[in-house]
């Protein structure tokens, strides 16, 4: 249990992305033809509630936090986060968080009321067993770790980069990242108040929620998505941040446009916020909010058009290598394309009047999360991998993950838009014969089915590597151009020896252009401050764990307990001083003293 | 192709910057294309926003949803069905919405968009017109529980001489079953529920008519040709619908009620002949 968990955690994010597969795969089994029974109605509504859930919060998440965790020191020649404690308290709330959502399955039922979560649906009248608790308090854990490792990556990129690494010199990459974290920052708090708000309505008879008492429904769809809303950017920029790095990389060619994509991340990053009715046209706003937030979701078209022909115009001209990272960069790119389409379309709007709660809804934004984020994630899984792990992923097996996943991916959700304007509603359990939905919902299945079968190869891959011996070169793709590639594969525990003395933006690429080995350092050999690990993150995030519990089930003596624990690892924490350990200049030799 | 890497090839690319006519040109089009598509976007949304309900040449529809049913009242002429709503053709249809439980969205995707019936005091409206006579099927596009799927209803458009008719008879009083022993069951077990004609109560669906109706429960739909597991005629699925609403749609808020085979047959064959002549 080191305080550095970058490189161990790895698996059980991904177990997350799994158990949410699963239940994607066990909805579009459901799905494949009409009135099927594979599944219950009840059953069917905890699927589709955990499979969002879950991949919202527990997978998409975490993975990008993994990618950040092991990838942003190293490209701001930082040798940690700001805040190992955090970092690592954040790791175990979020762990916690999430597998108390999933302990529901097995005490009498999962959250049913969707990722969403509307209320009254969610409240105690139309949810009466433990389900949503489930959901409301395990994600208050879970969004505890989100936002410190918002506060901690934010801090890290202002404070710790290397000499010379002004922000206009900053990899893509951290740059989105720096953004997000941002995001994070504003819209985290608003998911805290509601969750908080509907677990006093649930727990405790509060009536925010409750039309009966006073209280007011629409109240919950704003708060929650002046979350949501930003947190799909929250999702999205570090995957711009990843293909910007993959293209460049595989292009051997300069970010074309850097100032104008910083530009633009920031626009999506401010607009992100100023667009959350849009998910609420049909609740009544009236036309004049319909208007004004019709107007603010299209323009973010234009900073999302910005950095697609930007990132088109890195590979002009470019000497491009087919990697299993840059497929999947290069596939992201048309099929974001077209997820930003159907997010114009859906920006309209009257025409939102017609697809909105409708399958069409559902391809978009599988078509961005999914042809988005996921793609992004395996583009700098593939990419970042020999630098994480010290071993390349087999290319070969890579290439089969690729095609089966894209090529699934495209089955699946492209005919949904068609189902959408067809008339099939979203989170439908079964639908009637004789709709004409029926062709089109066999292929979204087999096409799930083939995305299902690219990650099981994805998984063999990481099984077969683990097996090879560790031997990837520093610069494993030869045109690395930030950073971490100046540095041994895995990078060691200190990152640096050296902190390195940036001379520019692309900094290693600027010093390989510039006839040198390595980075130049900017400081002289010396002993390096490391943190020493702690159990206290975990232990305090047990408590918070059986603190839900407790409160879930009003036991109150047994929610005091778990505060308890909590309580005291903070204090314990502030009393004891621990100055971590230092490694000396001699236990170094020959260790990664290239910088 | 003419990007791809051989191997071995170690020249490198030139190293753009940028270019910032070409950026130019890729910020300034799309703003131009969004000026395009924004204008008649607002003009739309104030379009669709325009207030039929107290138009007295419109047909006011007040739809209430429900776990996992629609209530249609129409104020003007003091009457309420349900399940199916019938409109004239000739007129525009101003809808009221609201909830009777959790929130709902009233959708007939061949005839207009969809408006959230909300809970609480939060009303929406809308309007919409049928001009071509037939029947549409409506749909809630919210998630409202474990029937959600099956919160189907029908539309049906006819002509202006037609609605007339409907509304004269559904205001018709009604003749209750002639045996006895079903008469008694289903003044007892059902009306205290339901309506009919004048008699029986009027928080659940009103039943009057129900026998000419397209469906019943909105998915089982009638007819005497029947292709999918969901298709019957008005008596069979009357019978299967009373036997066991449960297993039509799971947690409906009618649930199992005990009858003796002849009381289930004798009520779903007097509901059967429960037509309306319009
Ligand atoms: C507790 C009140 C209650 C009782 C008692 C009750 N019902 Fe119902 N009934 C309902 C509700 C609620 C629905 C709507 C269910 C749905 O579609 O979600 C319904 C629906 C129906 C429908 C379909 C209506 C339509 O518009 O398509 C029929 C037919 C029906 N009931 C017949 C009966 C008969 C016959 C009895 C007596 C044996 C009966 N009901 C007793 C509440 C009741
Ligand atoms: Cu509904």
């Amino acid at each position: 249990m080191t305080i550095k968990n970058r490189h161990s955690v790895f698996d059980c994010r991904r177990i997350f992305f799994l158990i949410g597969g699963l239940e994607a795969i066990l909805i579009r089994i459901q799905l494949w033809k009409p009135l099927n029974n594979f599944v219950s109605a009840d059953m069917f509504n905890e699927l589709l509630t955990m499979h969002g859930t879950t991949m919202i919060f527990l997978a998409a998440m975490p993975l990008l936090f993994a990618l950040m965790n092991a990838i942003i020191p190293l490209q701001i020649g930082a040798r940690d986060v700001a805040f190992p404690f955090l970092n690592s308290l954040g790791f175990w709330t979020f762990l916690f968080g999430g597998l108390l959502l999933n302990v529901s399955w097995f005490t009498g039922g999962a959250p049913d009321a969707g990722w969403t979560s509307y209320v009254p649906l969610a409240g105690t009248t139309y949810s009466g067993d433990h389900g949503v608790d489930y959901y409301v308090i395990g994600l208050q854990i879970a969004g505890i770790g989100t936002l410190l490792g918002g506060i901690n990556f934010m801090a890290t990129i202002i404070n710790m980069r290397a000499p010379g690494m002004s922000f206009m010199r900053m990899p893509m990459f951290t740059w989105t990242v720096f953004i997000t974290s941002a995001l994070i920052l504003f819209a985290f708090p608003a998911l805290t108040v509601g969750l908080a708000a509907l677990m006093f309505d649930r727990l405790f008879d509060a009536n925010f929620f409750n039309p009966a008492n006073g209280g007011n429904t629409i109240l919950w769809e704003h708060i929650f998505w002046i979350f949501g809303h930003p947190e799909v950017y929250i999702l999205i920029l570090p995957a711009f941040g990843i293909i910007s790095e993959v293209v460049c990389t595989f292009s051997r060619k300069r970010l074309f446009g850097y100032s104008s994509m910083v530009f633009a991340t920031m626009l999506i990053g401010f607009l992100g916020f100023m667009v959350w009715a849009h998910h609420m046209f049909t609740t009544g706003l009236g036309p004049v909010a319909n208007a004004l937030f019709s107007i603010a979701t299209m323009l973010i078209a234009v900073p999302t058009g910005i950095k697609i022909f930007n990132w088109i115009f890195t590979m002009w001209g470019g000497s491009i290598r087919f990697t299993t990272a840059s497929l999947f960069a290069i596939g992201f790119i048309p099929t974001f394309v077209m997820g930003g389409v159907t997010g114009v379309m859906l920006a309209a709007a009257p025409a939102d009047f017609q697809y909105h709660d409708s399958y069409f809804v559902v391809a978009h934004f599988h078509y961005v999360i999914v042809g988005g984020l996921i793609m992004g994630i395996f583009a700098g899984l593939h990419y970042w991998w020999p630098k994480m792990f010290g071993r390349m992923l087999n290319e070969t097996i890579g290439k089969i993950t690729f095609v089966t996943f894209f090529i699934g991916f495209h089955m699946t959700f492209f005919v949904q838009h068609f189902l959408g304007l067809l008339g099939m509603p979203r989170r439908i359990w079964t639908y009637l014969d004789g709709l004409g939905f029926n062709g089109l919902n066999l292929i979204s299945t087999i096409g799930a089915i083939l995305m299902g079968i690219g990650t099981v190869a994805f998984l063999i891959n990481i099984v077969i590597t683990a097996a090879k011996p560790r031997n990837a070169a520093d610069d494993p793709w030869e045109d690395g151009r930030t950073l971490e590639w100046a540095i041994s594969s895995p990078a060691p525990e200190y990152n640096f020896a050296q902190t390195p003395l940036v001379r520019g933006y692309d900094a290693l690429w600027k010093e390989k252009m510039d006839g040198n080995k390595g980075m130049t350092p900017a400081e002289p050999l010396g002993s390096i401050h490391m943190p020493s690990p702690s159990i206290l993150p975990f232990i305090m995030s047990v408590g918070l764990f059986i603190a839900g519990f407790g409160f879930m089930y009003h036991n109150y003596y047994i929610g005091a307990a778990g505060l308890i624990i909590m309580f005291a690892c903070m204090v314990i924490r502030s009393v004891k001083d621990d100055h971590g350990f230092h490694i000396e200049p001699d236990e170094l030799q020959g260790k990664g003293v290239k910088a | 192709m003419k990007f791809r890497r051989r191997r071995g090839d170690n020249t490198i690319p030139v190293q753009v910057e940028g270019n910032h006519k070409l950026e130019i040109v890729w910020t300034v089009i799309p703003i131009i294309l969004l000026i395009i598509l924004g204008v008649p976007t607002v003009q739309s949304v104030f379009g669709l926003s325009k207030d039929y309900s107290k138009d007295p040449d419109a047909v006011q529809v007040i739809v209430t949803s429900h776990q996992y049913w629609w209530e249609f009242e129409y104020p003007q002429f003091g009457i309420k069905t349900a399940q199916e709503m019938v409109i004239p053709t000739n007129a525009k249809i101003a809808i009221e919405t609201k909830s009777g439980d959790v929130k709902h969205s009233f959708w007939i995707p061949a005839l207009a968009g969809k408006i959230d019936s909300n809970a609480g005091a939060n009303v929406n409206t809308m309007y919409f017109e049928a001009p071509k006579p037939g029947v549409y099927l409506g749909k809630c596009a919210e998630l409202c529980g474990p029937s959600h799927a099956l919160m189907d209803f029908k539309v049906k458009a006819v002509d202006e001489a037609s609605f007339d008719r409907w509304i004269a008879a559904l205001k018709e009083p009604v003749e209750l079953p002639a045996d006895p022993a079903v008469r008694e069951a289903f003044v007892s077990k059902c009306l205290s529920c339901h309506a009919v004609g004048d008699q029986g109560g009027m928080i659940y669906p009103n039943l009057t008519g129900i026998g000419s109706r397209e469906t019943v429960g909105g998915i089982l739909v009638n007819t005497d040709d029947a292709k999918y597991a969901n298709e019957g005629t008005v008596y069979e699925n009357l019978k299967r619908w009373i036997e066991d609403p449960d297993k039509i749609k799971p947690g409906n808020g009618m649930g199992k009620v005990a009858l003796t085979e002849q009381e289930l047959d004798g009520i779903a064959k007097y509901l059967s002949e429960l037509k309306l002549d319009y």
